[in-house]
């Protein structure tokens, strides 16, 4: 076999944690390799490993059949791996060229950088993934998209032949997702060697040759993707099988009570758009990445300027000049971005998970019983099942899937009337995301209204009571219980808003 | 092996707790302590009378005032921020204290003045830092020329004296045979260490320096927390404003240059990131110990005063060497 890269019975002991025991993967040249495990199984842990990151306790790289230690991230690179991490590298401020080619800029003779030279090395780049993008912009101008394309550009700029690709799909809309796709067959073809990771198994059938499990650090099974089926990945996966990922559907109480009407233009727009809430309804906003839906939630916590803000809240009226109004008020958000927007990263799980909530924990007030905090957020781990040594486990080396939800349990118990959950599931397991599923239909039977912001069409028809679609910054549509289908809300978040109807949430045909 | 059955391979994680020693070796005080334990074996090894019981009361006694001001620094630098004005802040609250006795005040009276005006400019910090979103290392370079400005005006240029004898007390008096400045210090540490460690907003502090956008966006205020740590900061600056006027027993505009730098180097010495969220208020005391032992010290055995701040510098550099980039 022409096996490019070949790890063998690698092993990496954390304090407190084995994260890889004996695993061993081989990929073969123009092969789209799936690595697949749950939540903190050792994905990422393994694929630092064979860049450099990392060092292992045991086991060898072979790239050709050579042995390889690399120790550093230069190193692998120079060799010809490529990564795009989990978690996004890139300088926003700084523009996609000088990204892209950030710490090994080619230099003239008097050591200045020539731009021309990279600029052309870009845009060769970019031909040949068949990606249009201005090289000059500045990062944070493109869209999460684009931003994913610049960093596969990067890890490509040195001639890689092994690209590893760690949960590249997670912040992409399935048009994106193709777009990807497309990229990466074109790779294939160039006989690129890939390790692709996802939580997304319908994406694993789609695009990768070769498949190999891990469980808890350990090698479970290897496989070619025609030789399994769906349910025998799962239970490959998590050692057992998932019946019904989304709970049953239950009949909606049919007139719930009327909890909250918000009529909302952001700054810098001249139109508004207004919901509806009521209480124990799950209600989502759907739409594709840069529709304007997590600004509108921003927006109605008092997280985002706006210019009109009109908030009606059990009848009363309200305003947030800041997410802490909104918590006093009952309004509680979990953003899109865990890194940026939700993680206090040289933090343990626990503060992190109490940080809204210590007055809960007053013995006498202002101090912290921390016995109690404790105890609370020992139960509000295992309920979310997030995976580390301890409560007190600085947050930052916890697997992507339990730092994501470590944000989850602060909002647990929280005693909050709505729930904003912008991507909730973004890098959960499949085990674990039917638990959150089911957690959040327990939360609204206990009456809370909860908004869910998802481009994962399935979450969104699989668990809302009614669906608002985005498009261009607006409200185009509003379908409910039957209508609410993957088909017609991708329909419509294509579709222009229309300019003329402003003010009023859209009553289309359903 | 570990071919766990199908449930228990999902079921609850294993909670283990680290040991004692683990969490030492881990917590931001290690390498302080160590650097603090090695410059005391020298300092004593080279000197036989650094060991002294009195001299380890002067020495503590010489690092209570920038100990005392480093309280405040360490709130600053644990949200991200930091406070330049302190040392201006100290002595305009000194002199503030002393002019008010010499104008035949009570001393009561006086010395709350005094450590309002140091909360208040402080609360201006915090202001134009918090609501104002104006950078904290600017907008105290500009009150820290402002607070010496104004002490100065309000001198005239010229020590105070004439203060009531007994107000000696705060600066030379002792109690239960510990020299009050020390006590003064260690209440301050105590009150600190329970704010920053038992409520919430010691818990908000370092939310806000480890991720101040996620902290706001959970719904934690941000410039109210802001505002309450430079406010700390002016305070701790005047109670050293009023150690360091009793100690010398007049009010002296021009006092305290230079004394944020050493407030800084405390923290940092303590094994604060100047990042912010990560540092502990007990390695600031450290740090602070240290420094006053290398003065004491580095003078018994008479290096000139210009040699002393090149070591200092040194150590203060190895010291962020050793620590940098810890569990990251
Ligand atoms: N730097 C680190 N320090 C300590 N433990 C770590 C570190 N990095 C990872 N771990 C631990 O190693 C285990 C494997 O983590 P890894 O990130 O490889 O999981 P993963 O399979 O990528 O999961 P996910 O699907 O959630 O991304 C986890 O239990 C994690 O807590
Ligand atoms: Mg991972």
């Amino acid at each position: 076999m022409t096996a490019v890269l070949s790890l063998e019975q690698v092993s990496k002991q954390f304090p407190g944690v084995k994260a890889l025991d004996n695993v061993s993967l081989t990929v073969a040249a123009g092969e789209i390799h799936a690595l697949l495990g749950e939540n903190g199984a050792g994905k990422s842990t393994l694929m630092k490993i064979l860049c450099g990151i990392h060092q292992p306790d045991e086991g060898t790289i072979r790239l050709d059949g050579e042995p390889r230690r690399f120790t550093s991230y230069r190193d692998a690179c120079a060799t010809g791996v490529g990564i795009v991490f989990q978690e996004f590298s890139l300088v926003p401020w700084l523009s996609v060229v000088d990204n892209i080619f950030l710490g090994r800029e080619p230099r003239n003779r008097l050591g200045l950088i020539r731009h021309a030279q990279m600029r052309a090395e870009a845009n060769a780049l970019f031909d040949r993934l068949e990606i249009d993008i201005d090289p000059e912009i500045s990062v944070h101008r493109l869209s999460v998209a684009d931003q994913q394309f610049v960093e596969i550009a990067k890890a490509l700029s040195l001639n890689a032949r092994v690209l590893v690709l760690d949960e590249p799909t997670a912040p992409l809309t399935p048009s994106e997702v193709e777009r990807l796709f497309r990229i990466m067959r074109r790779l294939r073809e160039d006989g690129v060697a890939m390790v692709f990771i996802s939580h997304h198994l319908e994406e694993i059938f789609q695009i990768c040759d070769r498949i190999t499990v891990l469980r808890d650090g350990t090698y479970v099974d290897s496989c070619r993707v025609a030789d399994t089926d769906h349910d025998a990945l799962v239970e490959m996966m998590i050692g057992r099988r998932v019946e019904n990922i989304f709970p049953p559907r239950q009949a909606r109480a049919a007139n719930s009570p009327l909890l909250l009407t918000a009529e909302i233009g952001l700054k810098q727009t001249d139109h508004t758009d207004s919901i509806t809430l009521h209480r124990g309804e799950i209600l989502g906003f759907a739409g594709l990445v840069g529709s304007g839906r997590s600004e509108f939630a921003m927006a109605l916590i008092g997280a985002y300027p706006t210019r009109v803000a009109q908030i009606r809240l059990d009848g009363a009226d309200v305003t947030f000049r800041s997410p802490a109004d909104a918590l006093d008020a009952g309004i509680g958000m979990l953003p899109e971005d865990r890194k940026r927007q939700g993680l206090i990263l040289p933090f343990s799980c626990a503060d992190n998970i109490t940080l809204n909530h210590l007055g809960q924990f007053y013995r006498p007030a202002p101090f912290i019983s921390r016995k109690q905090e404790a105890e609370t957020v020992d139960a509000a781990m295992d309920q979310v099942r997030v995976k580390a040594p301890s409560a007190q486990t600085p947050v930052a080396s916890l697997s992507g899937g339990n730092q994501q939800k470590v944000v989850i349990a602060r909002w647990l118990d929280r005693g909050c009337r709505i729930l904003i959950f912008d991507e909730p599931t973004r890098g959960i397991d499949v085990g674990a995301k039917a638990e959150i599923y089911t957690l959040m239909k327990r939360l609204a039977a206990q009456g809370i209204a909860i908004i869910m912001i998802s481009s994962e069409l399935p979450e969104i028809t699989g668990l809302c009571d009614r669906v608002l679609v985005f498009s261009h910054g607006r409200i185009v549509a509003e379908l409910a219980d039957e209508a609410i289908e993957a088909d017609t809300i991708m329909r419509h978040a294509v579709t222009e808003p229309r300019r003329n109807d402003v003010s009023h949430s859209v009553t289309e045909d359903a | 092996m570990s071919d766990a059955t199908p449930s228990a391979a999902v079921a609850a994680p294993r909670r283990q707790r680290r040991s004692r020693w683990q969490r030492l070796l881990h917590s931001p005080m290690f390498f302080p302590l160590l650097g603090f334990i090695a410059v005391f074996i020298i300092m004593s090894l080279v000197n036989d009378r650094f060991l002294d019981l009195g001299n380890i009361q002067n020495v503590i006694r010489q690092g209570s005032v920038i100990g005392i001001i480093a309280v405040g620094m360490s709130f600053a630098i644990f949200t991200g921020g930091i406070d330049l004005s302190v040392g201006p802040v100290m002595a305009l609250s000194g002199t503030i204290m002393a002019g008010l006795m010499a104008a035949g005040w009570p001393a009561p009276v006086a010395i709350a003045a005094g450590l309002c005006l140091g909360s208040a400019f402080g609360a201006f910090n915090g202001f134009c830092v918090a609501f104002g979103r104006m950078p904290p290392i600017i907008v105290t370079l500009a009150t820290m020329g402002a607070a010496h400005g104004l002490a100065l005006l309000y001198t005239g240029g010229y020590p105070i004296s004439g203060l009531p004898s007994w107000f000696s007390w705060f600066g030379r008096g002792t109690l239960a045979g510990i020299q009050l400045p020390i006590l003064i210090m260690l209440l301050t540490y105590a009150i600190a260490y329970v704010v920053l460690h038992h409520t919430p907003f010691g818990r908000y502090v370092y939310a806000v320096g480890g991720n101040e956008e996620a902290t706001r966006l959970t719904g934690i205020r941000v410039p109210r927390t802001k505002m309450l740590v430079y406010t700390i900061s002016g305070l701790t600056a005047a109670i050293a404003g009023l150690v360091i006027t009793s100690r010398l027993m007049s009010g002296q505009p021009g006092i305290g240059e230079g004394f944020e730098l050493d407030a800084i180097a405390a923290v940092v010495l303590g094994g604060a990131a100047i990042a912010g969220g990560r540092g502990v208020v007990l390695g600031t005391l450290v740090g602070a110990m240290l420094l006053a032992m290398l003065n004491n010290g580095l003078n018994l055995m008479g290096v000139s005063s210009y040699l002393q701040d090149v070591i200092k510098g040194g150590i203060i550099l190895l010291a962020v060497y050793i620590g940098r980039g810890r569990d990251a």
